[in-house]
């Protein structure tokens, strides 16, 4: 890994509200995230503890309003994206950063055809507008596709998204996320809408993809073993923050948060031996958190001062932090 | 677990789904969504149907609990023909329930959780106290009584599929087809609803039909395990003996594709066989064995003719041909 000093993407101290009939939701709570060139990292929690909120606020793609950003930082190359103005930003989406969304059936244009969504992206993130005839737009939609692993590239620019298979438009998708060449690729959930063998082929694509162009990538999922084949370093994120960070073989290997333990463990085996029984209780409501750390209404290893404080991440190892006073006490 | 609860023999469901265009006398064009499956369940087990979306495992969830008509075959359970009066008889709808894969949908919006509950006990059991009853039934899954008057839009999903649960337990079943009950679920909250599952299924002696697309799951619950592809069975097992020794390219295949979370159980996967290709439309179901356009050991008889079961070892069937040379 080539880790420079300063990191491509950094995230510092955000909230993300959201302003909805009968109060507040206070979502992201004080997120801190960064990731250096060449990382892969995954991003894993249950359903609702803000991931994709936050992939979006990168992307400044959040509703507003609702949604509302009071405070915090999120800097691409040293610039905060928060404060971008409309040209500044368009330099940043596509080109800089490019997501690959959850649904390929939702993310994809119905009644478009797959060289007309292509070449417009393609159009928009062309660094030399004159020097680009439209044929050669075209050409280069038919490229992206081939590296996809997509055959007759020809016919399915011409076909409309329901004329494809869910692992075929898993791969437009990829396709179209890389045909602007990201430094950073964010990627929600892209195997959970599919059968396992299709998953599997999704993922190896993507991992060679990736490796070939030195991509950044962000994984987002709470499939815990497509992680642990596809990154290198891993946040899990619980009710709005950061819980854990680690290397990925270590957060296996030895998880410290309580919430990290309850996730590995409650994932169905292989080799058998039955189902632990989970995390008890459910993420919390938004319009009124848990004060202090906001996982200690589920917490087994609960203390008092859980309730009142809320816990930053702290450093055991190397490359290894946690946000939890079980391991801060000895301080 | 001795008898068999539940026997399907050569089961068939083609869907009709348009006809030939003209000039020549007009054919139907036919899905064949269930192509001549056979499998018998024992009471009191739980046996898994595992397979890709469009392998046909829901369709046979739904024929055997009376939602589809099958095109050709026979299900008898407990010794009864379930289609042979045109009607089922109550008893038998009682003793045989379903949960649905999303519960989002398969709960009336209209409706709070004690009507939802009160309508199996309404049709199946007539002039008793239902409020009791469903007290009881919440009470079984562990949801508290006051979860009565919400309704599904303020339940969980989690929430949501265990009153499916206790909706599909309402009847007193003896049978309860679970198409996967936990797919749309969470990983902390599957592990939940899972083991709720095991224990009412010891509570009450429940046998579990187990679809699923999800093998280490599978590992986990079942005592069997069938493989199905296209509308057929391609391999059934004891659920060890499946793990250790899977022998059909198909199952070492989706064997191969589980995202694993531990080096122990990536030492359980044939690596040998990696995933590619699709699976076929089945209005067009390949020819002969119909996993040959994606088999990594494809010969040529398996363009030509379909292969039949080998019985390999105790309770442990093939369907491919690269086992029926040997005998």
């Amino acid at each position: 890994m080539n880790q420079s000093s300063i990191p491509i993407l950094e995230i510092k101290n955000l909230h993300v509200n959201f302003k909805v009939y009968g109060g507040l939701l206070r979502v992201l709570d004080g997120l801190d995230f960064h990731m250096y060139a060449g990382e892969k990292i995954g991003l894993v929690g249950e359903t609702g503890c803000g991931k994709t909120t936050t992939m979006k606020a990168i992307l400044r793609v959040l509703p507003m309003p609702p949604a509302e950003i009071p405070t915090g930082e999120i800097s691409y190359k040293g610039h905060d994206i928060l404060k971008m103005k409309n040209d500044e930003l368009k330099m940043v989406r596509g080109r800089g950063i490019s997501m690959i969304f959850q649904e390929p059936t939702a993310a994809l244009n119905p009644v478009f055809t797959i060289g007309e969504q292509m070449e417009a992206i393609i159009q928009n993130n062309i660094r030399d507008r004159r020097s680009t005839s439209s044929i050669n737009i075209k050409e280069l939609a038919g490229l992206s596709l081939k590296d996809v692993a997509l055959a007759d590239t020809d016919r399915l620019l011409k076909s409309y998204p329901i004329q494809l298979s869910g692992g075929m438009r898993q791969r437009v998708c990829i396709a179209m996320a890389l045909s602007t060449n990201p430094e950073i690729l964010i990627a929600d959930e892209p195997g959970t809408s599919l059968d396992v063998t299709i998953q599997d082929q999704i993922l190896r694509l993507l991992r060679d993809l990736v490796e070939k162009r030195n991509m950044s990538v962000i994984l987002i999922t709470h499939t815990l073993g497509v992680v642990r084949e596809l990154t290198n370093r891993v946040y899990v994120m619980y009710a709005g923050s950061i819980v854990e960070t680690a290397a990925t073989k270590k957060i296996f290997q030895k998880p410290l948060h309580p919430y990290t333990k309850g996730l590995i463990a409650t994932v169905p085996r292989l080799s058998g031996g039955g189902i632990a029984n989970g995390i008890p209780g459910r993420i919390p409501d938004y319009k009124n958190p848990p004060s202090g750390c906001r996982f200690h209404t589920r917490c087994p290893y609960v203390m008092e001062i859980c309730k009142h404080e809320k816990p930053s991440l702290y450093q055991i190892e190397e490359q290894h932090s946690v946000a939890c006073f079980l391991y801060t006490a000895g301080e | 677990m001795s008898d068999p609860i539940l026997t399907v023999q050569n089961l068939k469901k083609h869907f009709i789904i348009g006809y030939t265009e003209p000039p020549w006398k007009r054919q139907p064009i036919t899905v064949k969504a269930v192509d001549g499956v056979s499998f018998e369940m024992l009471s009191g087990e739980t046996l898994g149907l595992v397979g890709e979306s469009g392998s046909g495992k829901s369709t046979v969830a739904y024929i055997i609990v009376g939602m589809y008509k099958p095109t050709d075959g026979k299900i008898s359970f407990m010794g009864k023909d379930l289609y042979q009066e045109s009607k089922r008889p109550r008893e038998l709808q009682k003793a045989i329930q379903i949960v649905f894969q999303d519960p989002g949908s398969s709960l009336n919006p209209r409706q709070n959780i004690k009507q939802i509950l009160e309508m199996p006990l309404r049709v199946h059991q007539k002039g008793k106290s239902y409020l009791e009853m469903v007290i009881h039934l919440l009470e079984i899954v562990g949801l508290p009584p006051e979860a009565m008057y919400k309704y599904p839009k303020m339940l969980s999903g989690g929430e949501k599929q265990i009153v499916g649960i206790a909706r599909a337990l309402a009847t007193n079943p003896s049978l309860v087809i679970l198409d996967e009950p936990t797919s749309a679920l969470d990983v902390s909250v599957q592990a939940k609803t899972i083991n709720l599952l095991l224990q009412l299924q010891k509570e009450f002696n429940l046998s579990y039909l187990f679809i699923t697309h999800d093998l280490s799951l599978m590992r986990n619950v079942a005592n069997r395990v069938e493989i199905m592809y296209l509308g057929k069975i391609c391999e059934v097992a004891d659920t060890i003996d499946f793990f250790q020794k899977p022998l059909h390219p198909y199952t070492q295949m989706l064997l191969s594709s589980i995202p694993v979370i531990s080096e122990e159980e990536e030492s359980l996967r044939p690596q040998k066989v990696i995933s590619r290709g699709e699976i076929p439309s089945p209005v067009n179901i390949p020819k002969g064995c119909s996993f040959n356009s994606r088999c990594p050991f494809v010969m040529p008889i398996c363009k030509e003719i379909d292969p039949t079961f080998t019985k390999m070892e105790k309770g442990h069937s093939v369907r491919c041909h690269l086992y029926n040379k040997q005998i």
